[in-house]
């Protein structure tokens, strides 16, 4: 970087508009420049080639590596058994119940934060600070604390379950179902759906919204065609901000699903950490990986293209 | 105030309000609840007897749990600080240079963001066994997993986080102001260090910030490649969560609570002063 400055004062005594015509000398400083880039780019691009690119590398490698008997990995006789394997219909209905899951809590979550955001962004200035703030204080708090929260308050003894027995009714026993999962992962990523909303509705330029109400739309007519295409970005932006650590997630499940709602994220885990099949917990994980980024991309082309 | 279009005290309204208090309330109740019963003297959560502090107590004579709190304070402070430095150096080459391969530089920035946390936790252990193996084939050394292996996994998913927040901010920062410093006869350096760093700060800051909650929140990525006797509390207190509820998790996840929650108050007194600073800055100029 401290080079960059000489070629600059060089300018002094050298005409800038000469400089400017000479080819040779432009391309000098053009390569010199980008060497610069490079060079404050290395340290990142380093550590992530290292810690990043190759681990990816060598989860794929497993991925085609044969399971002895003991549980090891044997690097050799290379094979596609794993892969195989993920078309198991066990396998099929654990992938189907977490891609449910993932979409049941990203429709709830919008249908939840649309209005919430909605709210929010057509508040004062003053007033939309504060409430904003309300929505990131829990949000910076720990996700297995929120999440264990969840556990306690749905708990069979636990104050929903007495409250409803206090008022008569039937202890509640929603904790290790699929609800309670459900419950969890809306209630963990609703801000990341709630944000970029937000963000959306209150760059949005409201005059258009008086423009259309001037010519005679109902409220519901201006908010179908002004109001909903312009905050699209951000209903992109957060159902993906939601779906894909939804459709990874393995805390939640882990601390308030059951042994029959497992999901993806604890099935690649215990491939792992008990079932001891590195082989197909590879490929499951490299399975996964593949489907949240065409997800995402396919999502953002047809998103970019109806804006 | 009708900015909306929506008038005050009309059906809509009023249902938005609603739902905003439905949704506050779902947001904070479960916190809440946890708080109050970490000061419930039974030992069965549910049930409530008296209000002690009996369950802090042994938290703090707890040596799994001061240990777990050592190390996990090692690894944010470890990773935020190097995170935070090869994230915005990432984030600088990426918004103000061109070289050749940048665009695979920015795709392998992005990738760890949209990679879920899963899949990443495979790798690394997988990555830090296999390499373990062949270090010690080579030169007949065998490292052990531990802080710097959970240190090292930590900085590989910050780096990302730390450079999008600050390419965010280098984006907004108009590029004539570096410009007018280079006019000045400053050089690279100079102008970074006078101008572009002290305008970027609080994306920098926001940076640092989001990579300490990171590394303070992860479970999955640190669970997997934690050494025998080394874990960071989350992974501690997950440990103890799969067993079941007792009220010394309560009072555990209420510390964490109020930490992160003193975190929150500090970074938005730090940005209040430093968006005056700048705002003055402004003023000044007009």
């Amino acid at each position: 970087m401290g080079s960059g400055g000489d070629h600059r004062r060089g300018d002094l005594t050298a005409e800038p508009v000469v400089e400017a015509a000479r080819p040779e000398l432009e391309r000098a400083a053009h390569q010199a420049e980008s060497r610069r880039g490079v060079l404050v780019a290395l340290p990142a691009w380093v550590y992530l080639v290292v810690f990043f690119a190759m681990p990816l590398v060598i989860v794929f490698v497993y991925s085609f590596a044969t399971r002895s008997s003991t549980g090891r990995t044997r690097l050799a006789d290379w094979n596609l058994d794993a892969y195989r394997r993920l078309f198991d219909p066990l396998v099929f209905e654990i992938f189907r119940r977490s891609l449910l899951l993932a979409l049941a809590t990203t429709v709830i979550c919008l249908l939840v934060s649309y209005p919430f955001a909605y709210y929010i962004a057509t508040r004062g200035p003053r007033l939309r600070n504060v409430l904003l703030v309300m929505v990131m204080l829990p949000f910076w708090s720990n996700f297995l604390v929120r999440t264990y929260a969840w556990k306690v308050l749905l708990g069979s003894e636990g104050p929903i379950s007495q409250l409803s027995q206090a008022l008569g009714g039937e202890p509640i026993r929603v904790l290790f179902t699929n609800s309670a999962v459900l419950i969890g992962l809306v209630y963990g990523f609703l801000p990341f759906m709630v944000l970029p909303l937000y963000a959306a509705l209150e760059r949005m330029d409201w005059s258009l919204v008086e423009a259309a109400r001037d010519l005679y739309a109902t409220g519901w007519t201006a908010f179908r065609k002004v109001t909903w295409p312009l905050s699209r970005p951000g209903v992109i932006a957060g159902s993906i901000l939601v779906f894909i650590p939804a459709l990874g997630a393995y805390v939640t499940p882990a601390i308030l699903g059951g042994a029959r709602t497992t999901l993806i994220g604890d099935y690649i885990v215990s491939q792992f950490l008990a079932a001891r099949n590195q082989p197909f917990g590879s490929a499951l994980s490299f399975g996964i990986m593949v489907v949240m980024l065409a997800g995402t991309i396919v999502y953002f082309r047809t998103g970019a293209k109806n804006v | 105030m009708n900015i909306a279009g929506v008038r005050p005290k009309s059906p809509t309204e009023r249902l938005l309000a609603a739902n905003a208090w439905v949704v506050y309330a779902f947001f904070y109740a479960p916190i809440l609840v946890l708080i109050v019963f970490s000061f419930n003297a039974n030992n069965n959560v549910g049930i409530w007897t008296e209000p002690s502090v009996r369950w802090y107590r042994d938290v703090l004579s707890n040596d799994a749990v001061l240990n777990a709190i050592k190390v996990s304070l090692i690894v944010a402070f470890v990773s935020t600080i190097v995170s935070t430095v090869l994230g915005t150096m990432a984030a600088l080459s990426l918004e103000r240079f061109r070289y050749r391969g940048q665009r695979a530089f920015d795709g392998l920035v992005y990738l760890p963001i949209i990679i879920p946390d899963v899949t990443m936790a495979v790798m690394l252990l997988l990555f830090f066994a296999q390499g373990f193996q062949w270090l010690d084939a080579a030169i007949g050394w065998r490292p052990s997993f531990g802080i710097g292996t959970i240190s090292l996994s930590h900085i590989a998913f910050n780096i990302s986080f730390v450079a999008v927040v600050v390419r965010a901010r280098l984006g907004q920062m108009d590029p004539r102001l570096e410009e007018a410093a280079a006019d000045l006869y400053a050089t690279r350096w100079q102008a970074f260090r006078r101008v572009t760093l002290p305008l970027i700060a609080p994306g920098v800051a926001g940076g640092a910030l989001l990579a300490l909650t990171l590394s303070l929140d992860d479970v999955v990525i640190t669970s997997f490649v934690a050494g025998p006797g080394t874990t960071t509390l989350p992974v501690y207190v997950f440990g103890l969560v799969r067993r079941g509820v007792t009220p010394l998790i309560n009072a555990v996840s209420t510390l964490m609570l109020v930490a992160s929650m003193l975190l929150v108050a500090i970074s938005l007194g730090f940005q209040r002063s430093s968006r005056s600073r700048v705002t003055a800055l402004g003023e000044e100029q007009a």
